[in-house]
């Protein structure tokens, strides 16, 4: 391989390759190897199965709500129906696709392979939370079948208790029994990351991978817990009305939003965080060089964790608590952003000095970073006590949120899945085609959400049916973009199916990554290594990395 | 090739009837804005900042310039330089934001009061004069208007885009918002939290009129009662008067100038009297009995709707005397013949 390439990846002769016989595809035949495995990895795969198809489920809804959208009347579907699709499209995206995104499927995949374990902690709750996450999703089918469910993935009440007449019990019982499998997902990690590093894997020689993952697992078995005591007492509030959140019950509507919030605020830090992990992972591995400031990252998913718990009332500015402590939340919110910029920046200097190549998953990170970018940024227009007066509730916020979890988390994941590809599978995506299918994502998500920041200043507000007509362009704008980006979205799933038979074979380490998940055979084998590894370097230690390679070179060839 | 006459018009149309910018039409519109700038000026210097690092850095130290990488560990004076400016910047947003907020919801002392019922799917406005409006509020230019404002079921929230102002209008609760319009017209109010089927149906217009317009709109508008005036007939109709007579014998504490007043509680406890004590007071008067009087008031939780609710407190602000709360007590109890027999004065 010449020095001047433009591309660091290395395959094998495609002429004598070929994938290893012995691998966890093929360790075990028949679909009930697969529905009973224990296998962290092929547990991810099941995972990574099962969030794609509630990903284009929940895609389906936001393309029916964009068309509705593009004219101001009420014309596609009727009013019921449209409040069903954007609650359908919240629930199934937040709790079925976007939690378990990242961790349930790479994570899962990874976790154990990076600090140098067999498996995970208990393989078998492992699978137990796949079930959980399964039972979860078809019971959120069910409720879409029987009819569907119209309060907004935010639950509210007393309109979810007392007011609405569709499947709330449902849906209800549905996330809380999905929290379970995340509670259990995030307790496997941290009790393996704790108790089964490889020698030498301390702390601060884990890839950051983990680290962000590290943090996510708190905030997921902290925080969960709330979410899933919330839903039960509306739950029982619906049924044999206690009066806990309904004020005609003699009940504390406002309670309802602190406890709701006190869990889906630090979610959002449980869908983001991974995804920064991702992140590190990337721009390290295409830049050849190590994560600028590694200590500083690690500690940002840290405190990051640790903040996002104590933020959650800048959801409620509005809604007349009181002055002082809305200050103190808004402050909070504004130091809840810092390690995030701390993050970019880290991410923008790992790139001095070094050797940037642009295969897939670094398009990926690009666009994560610039959308991350403005996402975060325009979060603190809404930390800001004035001025989320004006922009809560309306278009601004949800273009906030996109930003952050369709250009962020999902970037991430798109980029995760594509760098790891070849790991999972033994094979190469095809390359031009994922460019292009990035791209194409990028133009259409700005082309989707940039419209919405706009729309959300002139006040146009969130879950509605039909608008003032001179809202109409921007509308239309956006809607043409969603197309765009469902494109781009649908792009990946078919030519990622077509690599599992026709992809280069990849070797097993065909971005020449640094990380011990890059040092065995693709796929791995079913217990990972077949000797225990020694961690003796640093993550990221390129170095180290040219060293054995050329060892292997003399030794060997 | 030649865009059709009919396209071209039509387009021309639609693109100029199209907002970009909402109308900056209260006192504290400017001030939002101000803020808003501010903080677009940072996300564009921000994502100027990233977007340079990272294409100079892509392209300057791209694989074919730059083919090995130097390694570098980090850098504490450069880690140090982004924590602490963004850290100053936020916390100057914040400092700017939380200005702003008590300046959106502190009305001043002068302010006229209007009360705005929200429910499943309309808006009803009640203002002083008694005047009655759906899905519409009239307001004069350049006076501070405060809204009082109660859910009847569940949390909407009333926002007026042009004004900058929103607040969630919550069941059980009075919310506050207020502004001073400062353009005559008319302007969007939407309700901006999900409330159920037709909530962008739960919509409707403030139109902003000159001091002379609105003194004609109010007096052509008028039901002939002012809000006090049907709490009056309420507080009369529904036996109130029986306790809160005002005499000192009464069972039930007497009422006049009791708006705005500090009160003991039988707990203890001392409150402010304001619309929002008046208003639970009414509804769970086992929990706010005043001191040296027996908790014995029954609730009229489910009894009166929350505009007779609004009727009774306006009219227990305006009531300065017991004269007519006697009168009438006399006029229907003058068919009584039998001599009440004095109680003993409590202490």
């Amino acid at each position: 391989m010449s020095a001047t390439s433009s591309t660091i990846v290395n395959l094998p002769d495609q002429r004598t390759a070929t994938i290893p016989k012995k691998n966890y595809i093929t360790a075990e035949h028949g679909l009930l190897s697969w529905v009973l495995t224990g296998d962290h990895k092929r547990i991810a795969m099941l995972y990574l199965i099962s969030i794609t198809f509630f990903f284009f489920i929940g895609g389906a809804f936001a393309g029916l709500i964009r068309l509705e959208l593009l004219t101001p009347q009420p014309d596609l579907v009727a009013s019921d129906t449209y409040n069903k699709l954007f609650s359908m499209h919240g629930i199934v995206m937040v709790f079925l696709f976007l939690v378990p995104s990242v961790p349930a499927t790479l994570g899962n995949f990874l976790i154990p392979i990076m600090i140098g374990a067999k498996d995970l902690a208990f393989p078998k709750i492992n699978l137990l939370s796949w079930y959980l996450y399964l039972v979860g999703g078809v019971l959120t089918l069910g409720a879409l079948v029987m009819g569907g469910v119209d309060t907004g993935w935010t639950f509210t009440t007393p309109l979810s208790t007392h007011y609405l007449n569709t499947h709330v019990i449902t849906a209800g019982l549905a996330i809380f029994v999905a929290g379970f499998s995340s509670i259990f997902t995030g307790l496997n990690f941290i009790v393996t990351i704790h108790r089964m590093r490889a020698p030498g894997m301390t702390w601060f020689r884990m890839p950051l991978f983990v680290w962000a993952n590290y943090a996510a697992s708190i905030l997921m078995v902290l925080g969960t817990p709330v979410l899933a005591i919330t839903l039960v007492l509306v739950v029982l509030e619906r049924t044999i009305h206690i009066g806990v959140f309904d004020p005609q019950l003699g009940g504390d509507p406002l309670l309802f939003q602190h406890l709701f919030w006190f869990y889906s605020h630090p979610a959002v830090y449980i869908m983001i965080l991974p995804g920064m992990g991702v992140m590190s992972e990337v721009i390290s591995t295409f830049s050849r060089k190590r994560v600028f400031g590694y200590t500083a990252v690690a500690f940002s998913s840290v405190a990051i964790a640790v903040f996002g718990f104590f933020v959650w009332e800048h959801h409620m500015f509005i809604m007349g608590v009181s002055n002082y402590s809305a200050l103190v939340f808004s402050l909070l919110t504004m130091l809840v952003a810092v390690p995030s910029a701390i993050k970019v920046f880290n991410w923008a200097f790992t790139l001095q000095k070094g050797s940037i190549t642009f295969e897939t998953p670094m398009l990926y990170a690009f666009a994560f970073i610039g959308l991350f970018t403005i996402g975060g940024l325009t979060g603190v227009f809404l930390a800001s006590l004035g001025l989320d007066i004006h922009l809560t509730e309306t278009y601004f916020i949800v273009a906030h949120f996109h930003y952050v979890m369709v250009g962020g988390m999902l970037m991430a994941f798109l980029g995760g899945v594509h760098f790891w590809w070849p790991k999972m599978t033994g094979r190469m995506y095809p390359e031009s085609i994922s460019k292009l299918s990035a791209i194409v994502s990028f133009i259409g998500f700005n082309l989707t959400f940039m419209p919405q920041f706009i729309l959300g200043y002139l006040g146009m507000p969130r879950r509605y049916h039909a608008y003032p007509a001179e809202y109409q362009v921007l509308n239309v704008l956006s809607t043409a973009g969603a197309t765009v980006l469902g494109v781009g979205f649908l792009m990946p799933l078919i030519y990622l199916a077509w690599s599992l038979k026709y992809g280069a074979i990849a070797g097993n380490n065909p971005w020449q990554a640094t990380g011990l998940e890059w040092q065995i055979q693709s796929p791995p084998l079913t217990e990972n290594f077949i000797e225990t590894p020694i961690m003796d370097h640093e993550a990221y230690d390129y170095e180290w990395l040219a060293h054995k390679t050329e060892q292997e070179v003399t030794t060997v060839g | 090739m030649h865009i059709s006459p009919v396209l071209w018009q039509f387009l021309v149309k639609w693109l100029t009837n199209s907002a970009l910018f909402p109308r900056e039409a209260s006192t504290i519109a400017p001030y939002a804005d101000a803020l808003y700038f501010f903080l677009l000026l940072i996300t564009i210097v921000g994502l100027v900042l990233v977007g340079t690092l990272v294409f100079g850095f892509a392209i300057r130290y791209r694989k074919e310039r730059n083919p090995v990488a130097t390694q570098v560990e980090g850098s504490t004076l450069l880690e140090a330089t982004w924590t602490i400016i963004p850290l100053a910047l936020f916390l100057i947003v914040f400092v700017w934001g939380a200005l702003l907020y008590f300046r959106i919801y502190n009305p001043p002392t002068n302010a006229m009061n209007i009360y705005v019922v929200g429910k499943q799917w309309m808006w009803k406005s009640e203002h002083p004069g008694g005047q009655h409006e759906i899905n519409n509020l009239h307001v004069p230019m350049g006076v501070p208007i405060q809204l009082t404002m109660i859910s009847q079921d569940v949390f909407h929230s009333f926002s007026v885009p042009d004004f900058r102002v929103k607040r969630e209008v919550i069941p059980g609760r009075y919310s506050t918002v207020w502004f001073e319009a400062t353009t005559p017209g008319t302007y969007h109010i939407f309700c901006t939290q999900y409330c159920g089927t037709k909530h962008s149906g739960m919509i409707g217009e403030v139109t902003v009129l000159s001091p002379e317009d609105y003194k004609k709109w109010t007096e052509a508008s008028t039901s002939g009662m002012s809000l006090a005036q049907n709490g009056e007939r309420l507080f009369a109709s529904m036996g109130c008067n029986a306790c809160h007579s005002g005499n000192a014998a009464a069972r039930g504490p007497n009422l006049a100038g009791v708006y705005g007043s500090k009160l003991r509680l039988a707990n203890g406890g001392e409150v402010l009297v304001n619309e929002a004590y008046l208003r639970d007071a009414i509804l769970n008067p086992s929990q706010h009995v005043t001191a040296g009087y027996a908790p014995i008031m029954p609730t009229y939780q489910g009894q009166i709707s929350e505009e007779g609710l609004i009727d009774l407190v306006e009219y227990l602000k305006s009531l300065k005397t017991n004269y007519r709360v006697q009168q009438t007590l006399t006029t229907s109890e003058s068919n009584q013949a039998a001599p009440m027999t004095p109680e003993v004065v409590k202490p």
